[in-house]
């Protein structure tokens, strides 16, 4: 117990306080002035937005994919299923080379993109598409095993009461796979907030336009400007801890919500 | 579809009356079955549409970009791809690698066996708070990981000045690199292990110290063993991850290469300096560590399940 606390202490605790007595040794003025600069502004925005969008996009196909996963037989589901784990195992630089390439304007898609006028990499909507990427498993590996486990005969009473399918997939199944649904999107928004690797590549990084916060925090590192790197990164690990918080009420939740329907 | 041959067998009179019964209770069971199937079915079309999105899709998002690694590593030719391969900084870059994920590998198994065994065993006040606490570094940019470690070992940093006068480099070396990767994978064994020792309670060791095995003893007879393949699970991952890292590490490391670049890194590098089939080559092989990595969980999870 009290190794684990040390240890705990020494690699993660103690390392991340730094940031608060950083930011501690700036008044509180310098400290609104960095992070609500222009630059910093916009970087948060596009940063938060983006994942914002990234996870919604994830909630929907997600639950497209699971559903498929958990309710179909069909040849090549178990491919299907092994596939969704590539984000989680793909390291991030490789899935942000390739998608760059995939979706740059001489690339496959981003080739049948082009004369359509729509430009993916170097413009925010290529880092979409890499916090699309990366976000993917969450709510799919969150929701399947609930669903998995959820009782059939809910929907058999359902439809044997004289509901259609899509009122009894509205009406009953929806409501229990909800706090499932809400911990995946909240877990790939987390993820996807914190991103670095696989949007670097494809954003372009041009500040006031497709500079996420993570970079920011790394370009004003490497300018030496630590107060500024520090209070950026500061707001982020703040914003991250509340995450955490809220995916665990969520988790509790859902396991609530699990324990009760069996 | 049934019910035909069923229907049929019951119009049968020369069927005992007996058997004609237990024959329509069956029935009567087998009408039901399809029913409750039924109720659980979405039509066809409901059914191929979904199965159409889920992998067009997943297709899309994952199939082609995987694909594409592999076909890129060899645009120019099987010869540059072992070229790129077998260049001395690709090699220096997995040397490092494979150093980095090894201390990290080993310091959170240590870390994951005993903080789970500590949590899972003992009854205490705050536990659920040291088990979120222990996920934080899941849910925090790699690039604040990254950034914590500068401001406490860098030259700027509180250990800084001190570091130096005593000759010790951590940022832009390998305890750098080291320590981040610790960081960022620190939950991957730990959280394996802690429902499964729960699960398990405390019976069998309580067994083995009353039959006179020593407390060390009880622990590497019967609490490791029983955990070994979410331990093998765990490191699993850590490893994938460790290997993978770019955030994390692009912070701490000098980014020379040769010396502290390790394979994503060295990535990074030879693609911003256009040379992409290079480039790809060396994340073929990271793509390789996901594919293996991936089917190594499938057959842990099969282990798992088994249990």
């Amino acid at each position: 117990m009290g190794t684990t606390l040390l240890w705990l202490s020494l690699i993660v605790l103690i390392p991340l306080s730094t940031l608060f007595f950083r930011t501690a040794a700036l008044t509180f003025d310098q400290f609104i002035a960095i992070i609500s600069s222009r630059r910093a502004l916009h970087a948060f925005e596009l940063s938060f937005g983006l994942s914002f969008a990234a996870a919604l996009a994830n909630l929907v196909f997600g639950s497209i994919v699971v559903w498929a996963l958990v309710r179909y037989r069909f040849p090549g589901r178990r491919l299907l299923d092994a596939i969704v784990d590539i984000p989680f195992a793909l390291p991030t630089a490789v899935a942000g080379i390739v998608l760059t390439t995939l979706y740059a304007e001489s690339g496959w898609i981003g080739g049948l993109l082009a004369p359509l006028g729509i430009r993916v990499a170097f413009t925010p909507l290529g880092i979409f598409v890499a916090l699309v990427f990366i976000g993917l498993p969450f709510v799919v590996r969150t929701v399947q095993p609930v669903l998995e486990d959820l009782d059939g005969e809910l929907e058999e009473a359902a439809a044997s009461l004289g509901a259609g399918r899509w009122m009894t997939v509205r009406r009953v199944v929806l409501p229990s796979i909800v706090p499932a649904l809400l911990t995946g999107f909240t877990l790939a928004l987390a993820r996807a907030v914190g991103e670095y690797g696989s949007v670097i590549f494809i954003a372009g990084n041009l500040p006031n336009y497709s500079e996420i916060a993570p970079l920011l925090i790394v370009i004003r590192l490497q300018e030496f400007r630590y107060a500024d790197a520090t209070a950026i990164a500061l707001v982020m690990l703040v914003i991250s801890l509340l995450f955490l918080f809220l995916i665990n009420a969520l988790q509790r939740w859902t396991e609530l919500h699990t324990g009760k329907s069996q | 579809m049934s019910a035909l041959p069923v229907a049929e067998l019951m119009q049968e009179s020369a069927l005992p009356d007996a058997l004609n019964e237990s024959v329509a209770a069956r029935a009567a069971i087998h009408a039901q079955v399809l029913r409750r199937a039924d109720a659980r079915a979405d039509p066809p079309w409901v059914k191929w549409l979904v199965i159409a999105l889920a992998a067009g899709f997943l297709g899309l998002f994952i199939g082609l970009p995987l694909i594409c690694v592999f076909i890129q590593a060899f645009a120019k030719g099987a010869a540059a791809y072992i070229a790129a391969l077998a260049d001395p900084d690709t090699l220096s870059a997995i040397r490092l690698t494979l150093i980095v994920a090894a201390i990290s590998v080993i310091a959170n198994s240590v870390f994951g066996v005993i903080g789970a065994w500590a949590i899972a065993k003992f009854e205490f006040r705050g536990k659920h708070l040291l088990i979120t606490l222990i996920e934080l570094p899941f849910s925090i940019s790699p690039v604040i990981a990254g950034l914590v470690f500068v401001l406490l070992f860098g030259l700027q940093g509180y250990l800084g000045p001190w570091l130096v006068a005593h000759g010790i480099k951590v940022i832009f070396a390998l305890p750098g690199l080291a320590l981040v990767t610790i960081f960022v994978t620190f939950p991957f064994v730990v959280r394996e292990l802690i429902p499964l020792m729960r699960q398990q309670g405390t019976e069998e060791e309580e067994a083995a110290l009353s039959l006179g095995a020593s407390g060390l003893g009880t622990f590497f007879r019967v609490t490791l063993p029983n955990v070994k393949w979410a331990l093998l699970y765990g490191i699993l991952l850590c490893n994938a991850r460790a290997m993978g890292e770019f955030g994390a590490v692009s912070v701490v490391s000098g980014h020379v290469r040769g010396d502290t670049n390790t394979i994503p890194l060295h990535v990074e590098a030879l693609y911003d300096g256009y040379q992409f089939a290079a480039a790809f080559a060396v994340a073929s092989l990271l793509a390789l560590l996901a594919l293996v990595t991936l089917i190594f969980k499938v057959v842990l999870e099969g282990r798992l399940e088994q249990e």
